[in-house]
């Protein structure tokens, strides 16, 4: 017996601020759960389980929250999954989620990702006083700006990339209601000028910290009849793992990420993913890593990402618009963020995105990693169901 | 529930030795043995395997990301298909059936580990309950428990007797991975009415399964313990919302894994306390006739995140050895079983 | 085989959390001595009020006042409270019942001793002396013999709400890095490094982690790297980091030692942070007492070329 098709026909998340002083934990996630509850039109009865995602439990300094969460999300009396797979979690959440569906086990799944970092500080739960340990010698973006120097001298491309990616995720972002950073004045030049934090990466070109969260309801074909809207149909899904450090890896385009796409693709029946996919919502934190990712998800290639970046192909109407919710850059409740990259691309086929909807979207991809560019989660969802 | 698409089996089972700690071992250290173990009894590979999937926790071990170095045990190169709960690896098992049952995989490797002794789990434990109303008043999880055993004691369902017995009988297992077995005293009250022998021990270890689909199972077991259903549940989160005498819960994952079909020989309950043997034995409907917890159980053994996962196991390798030919496997998590998972195994007919 | 490293680890954060209407009314009460529960569509009482009903899921809102007086629905006798717990002094855990409520609160009851205590037994709310709006304001229960106490008919509405907690927790960890880390931070003491190859693709580990990664097998054959490397790649940190006394900018690099196929990370100094490049030769610089070198220093050697490091960034 072939899998069953999978439909998004309810999505939700909470307009993603610094700083949600208004809600508990249990607040925050509802918000989400329930918007996205009413997108489907459906009750809380509606649902057969409830899978949870986040990144890590001292983020909020709550072990295991969704044993506290289970009352908040329905899921007393019902079967309740938290996934953790470090920054593509809310990515690998929805496919969790997805397959319990695929796999028949039931109708239709909640699954919700979220991050309130105002609780703590990400760099606190990141950098643990870890005894014989050598301390962080630089933060987040101290991490992953040698792979985007490696990246620049592999490739030869001009420095200004980045800015001009950090510039498009920012207006897209004003597109968007629920996106975190509204900069109404942005400009190339503002971006440009902003600190240089990380040499290579500016201020401009790093993610803001976010309390967010993100909900899909996740259904089969019946659910699908029965949905009042159009509902995102997945074409493909898959998840690889390589080891955080090893001999040989190449942080500037990760095997895993290669391998990742590939399944993805495979199961899509995509030939050619430029020709065949008409936008991607990626995970990119820092600037550099859209040009990075073309290349590794194969829409580039390899040394031929910036210019795609360069020639405007990603912004919002070009021919492969990229990060159509102002991205990573604009929002980043961390573990709400893959989730919220795998939604926009539902949104997208959904022709529900609004005033960054991009015409004629009929298959986008989703895109979610974390760790150290060792763990990637992607979806391919489209207007039409598989095989049809 | 659709009928299952195809049989599903846990074909190889292997723990490490469950110690009071295992200082000596980083946690790969500690689980790289496991595994090469695991998939030895199969003669798979890394690389032959469809899927992984893995439970641990970090605030166990009191750093973020723990499991990512973990990962390096695997060998996870070229990439693998790979996921993570933070839970029980009973539930990453829950999560890699599904893979199974879908068809995008026809074998899987879980695993699990957990090291309780660099904290003090007691009071680790209280960070997972409510953070407004509980958590700040950190009640730890023997005190829990022990709410529970006198509520248990109030409604004339076990008394102190009895809960030494069920001590004693878990503790007379001939399980070598065990950390504790024999003669244990029953100790004084830690918080009454719950004594020492009450209690489970604090210990590490890892824990390892491979399932296989259909055919495939045959192949690499002789006699595969088929996954005839499996499924979980959780409750509301406050205490004083639950009757704890009860697990509804475990009830009805029980019911829809199928287990009231039909009677099991053998039951592997992780009741980490003496007194939620009493709870699960009732909502389990689990009569004189069950062999419960040969193994064991968690009174001998509770290597946090795996205990529930080693159940799996357990129940697994009394079917591979003809020792058993339908059981039931349970595992928990959360204060006061919050939450329960079932799995029913069998054999093929002897 | 040499002693394992061990050393305490404290994992401390004083969390600030927010609570939303309910919980925010419910503290704010405890504050101001009044108890407060929520109603469900089905007209039970929760106390403590949540923000769901636990049996439908349906948001619940209504807040109702109940008594500060109950009756004990279970109990377990503490006799060594731990750090954080309610009272210091011997007590029992108590669920109790409030009266006027349908579910029960978890709290501490400060009774002489076991013998004292038994479910269904009458208590009332001891109030904490400075109270701020959190669940310990409520120092405890105490055994009280009379009628319900008469809520005031509050309305559950406030002037001057709580609207957050600091939730301070700490846990007290021994962390050990398990025998391959500890031989290498060992080796170090000597000011060597010292890695680990792995049989199997012979490629060396430092730090080794016990484990070759791709291989998925123990390393155990220690080789000794370095000292001297090669910068792969780096960048220029110009925002100072919290927890560390170093002067910006300044370049952390990806440091591939001699002998070793994986890099490691380390600050680069002895040289203009601006003349740093991908390729440039480097050797450890020590401080006394210093468990890793402070940073690394140009050897002065020609710069390796980019094939010889392009798979060590």
């Amino acid at each position: 017996m072939s899998k069953e098709p999978v439909a998004v026909t309810g999505i939700g998340q909470t307009k993603h601020v610094a700083a949600r002083r208004d809600v508990s934990i249990a607040g925050l996630v509802r918000e989400a759960a329930q918007r996205a509850l009413d997108d489907a039109e459906l009750t809380w009865a509606d649902i057969d389980a409830v899978v949870i995602g986040k990144a890590p439990d001292f983020f909020e300094g709550v072990m295991m929250p969704e044993l506290y969460l289970a009352d908040a999300l329905g899921a007393v009396g019902k079967p309740m999954l938290r996934v953790h797979t470090a920054g593509s979690v809310g990515g690998s959440t929805a496919l969790v989620a997805a397959n319990l569906v695929a796999a028949r086990v039931h109708g239709t799944v909640l699954t919700v990702a979220f991050e309130k970092q105002s609780e703590s500080n990400a760099m606190w739960g990141l950098s643990l006083p870890i005894p014989f340990q050598q301390p962080l010698l630089a933060g987040a973006g101290g991490f992953f700006a040698p792979h985007v120097r490696a990246y620049m001298r592999r490739t030869g491309a001009p420095d200004t990339v980045g800015s001009l990616v950090a510039y498009k995720d920012r207006r897209n972002a004003l597109k968007n209601p629920y996106a975190h950073l509204h900069e109404h004045d942005i400009t190339l030049e503002k971006v440009q000028a902003s600190p240089m934090l990380w040499d290579p990466i500016r201020y401009s070109e790093t993610c803001p910290s976010s309390d967010g969260a993100c909900a899909m309801v996740l259904t089969d074909r019946a659910g699908a009849a029965r949905a009042p809207r159009p509902a995102a149909w997945m074409l493909g899904g898959a998840m690889r793992s390589e080891p955080t450090l090893f001999a040989g890896k190449d942080a500037v385009s990760p095997q895993a990420g290669k391998d990742c796409a590939a399944d993805v693709y495979r199961q899509a029946g995509i030939a050619d993913p430029r020709r065949d996919i008409d936008a991607v919502e990626m995970y990119v934190p820092f600037s550099w890593y859209e040009p990075m990712w073309l290349e590794n998800l194969g829409f580039a290639d390899e040394g031929e990402g910036w210019k795609l970046t360069e020639s405007g192909v990603t912004e919002l109407d070009g021919d492969l618009p990229v990060n159509m919710s102002g991205g990573v850059l604009s929002t980043n409740p961390i573990g709400a963020s893959g989730m919220i990259r795998f939604a926009e691309a539902a949104l997208q086929v959904r022709g529900q995105a609004g005033e960054h909807q991009v015409d004629g979207a009929r298959k986008v991809l989703g895109h979610a990693y974390g760790g150290g560019s060792q763990f990637f989660s992607m979806w391919l969802v489209g207007a039409e169901p598989p095989d049809a | 529930m659709t009928a299952v698409s195809r049989d599903i089996a846990v074909v190889a089972f292997a723990q490490s030795d469950i110690l009071r700690t295992t200082e000596e071992q980083s946690e790969v250290e500690m689980l790289m043995p496991v595994l090469h173990d695991v998939l030895d009894r199969t003669g798979l590979k890394t690389a032959d395997i469809g899927f992984t999937c893995s439970g641990s926790c970090d605030y166990l071990a009191g750093r973020a990301f723990s499991f990512t170095l973990a990962l390096d045990g695997v060998g996870a190169w070229p990439p693998i298909s790979e996921s993570h709960v933070e839970m029980d690896g009973a539930w990453a098992l829950y999560e890699a059936w599904t893979k199974l049952r879908s068809g995008d995989a026809d074998t899987a490797l879980v695993y699990s580990y957990g090291k309780s002794s660099p904290g003090s789990v007691r009071d680790v434990l209280t960070r997972q309950l409510d953070p407004y109303y509980v958590a700040p008043l950190w009640p730890d999880s023997v005190a829990l428990a022990a709410l529970q055993a006198q509520a248990l004691i109030d409604a004339g369902d076990t008394d102190e007797p009895a809960l030494a017995g069920i001590a004693a009988r878990s503790r007379a297992t001939d399980n070598t991975r065990a950390q504790l077995r024999g003669s244990v005293p029953q100790g004084d009250y830690v918080v009454r009415p719950l004594r020492t022998g009450d209690c489970p021990p604090i210990g590490d270890g890892a824990a390892a399964v491979v399932l296989a689909a259909g055919e495939r199972a045959r192949e690499l077991c002789p006699r595969p313990a088929w996954i005839r259903g499996i499924d979980h549940r959780v409750e509301a989160h406050g205490l004083g919302v639950r009757n704890l005498t009860d697990s509804p819960s475990a009830r009805l994952a029980a019911e829809k894994a199928g287990a009231f079909e039909r009677p099991v020989d053998t039951a592997e309950l992780h009741a980490p306390f003496s007194s939620q043997e009493v709870v699960l034995r009732k909502a389990l409907r689990l009569d004189g006739n069950v062999r419960v917890n040969p193994s064991g159980g968690a009174l001998a053994a509770n290597p946090m995140m795996a205990a529930g996962l080693i159940r799996i196991g357990e129940a697994a390798s009394r079917i591979h050895r003809g020792e058993s030919d339908r059981a039931l496997a349970h595992a928990t998590s959360g204060p006061c079983l919050q939450q329960n998972l079932v799995a029913v195994l069998e054999g093929d007919p002897r | 085989m040499p002693e394992v490293l061990k050393a305490p680890l404290v994992v401390e954060f004083p969390f600030t959390r927010s609570l939303g209407p309910v919980q925010s009314a419910f503290l704010t009460g405890l504050r101001d001595r009044v108890v407060l529960g929520v109603r469900t569509g089905d007209g039970r009482t929760l106390v403590p009020p949540v923000e769901y009903d636990p049996v439908t899921a349906e948001e619940i809102r209504d807040l109702v006042e109940v008594a500060p007086t109950g009756t004990v629905t279970t109990w377990a006798w503490n006799h060594e409270p731990r750090r954080g717990q309610p009272l210091e002094t011997p007590f029992a855990w108590v669920l109790v019942r409030l009266d006027g409520a349908d579910t029960a609160l978890l709290h501490a009851l400060d009774a002489p001793g076991p013998e004292a205590v038994h479910t269904d037994m009458r208590v009332r709310v001891r109030w904490a002396d400075d109270r701020v709006g959190a669940i310990t304001d409520i120092a405890c229960f105490e055994p009280y013999d009379g009628d319900a106490a008469q809520p005031t008919g509050h309305s559950g509405e406030f002037a001057d709400p709580v609207t957050g907690i600091v939730a301070a927790a700490r846990l007290d960890y021994t962390y050990s890095p398990g025998r391959a880390q500890t031989a290498y931070i060992n080796a170090l003491a000597d000011r060597r490094a010292v890695g680990e190859r792995c049989p199997a693709c012979r490629k060396v580990y430092v730090p080794p982690r016990g484990a070759c990664p791709t291989c998925g097998v123990a390393t155990s054959e220690q080789v000794e790297v370095g000292p001297a490397g090669t910068v792969t790649t780096f960048c220029i940190v110009n925002i100072k980091a919290k927890n560390l006394d170093i002067e910006v900018p300044y370049v952390y690099a990806h440091i591939a030692l001699d002998g070793a196929d994986l890099a490691l990370h380390g600050r680069i100094g002895g040289i203009p942070y601006d003349q740093v490049r991908m390729g440039l030769r480097v050797e450890p610089v020590w401080t006394e007492g210093g468990r890793y070198p402070d940073h690394y220093r140009p050897t002065g050697e020609p710069d390796a070329d980019y094939e010889t490091y392009k798979e060590l960034l």
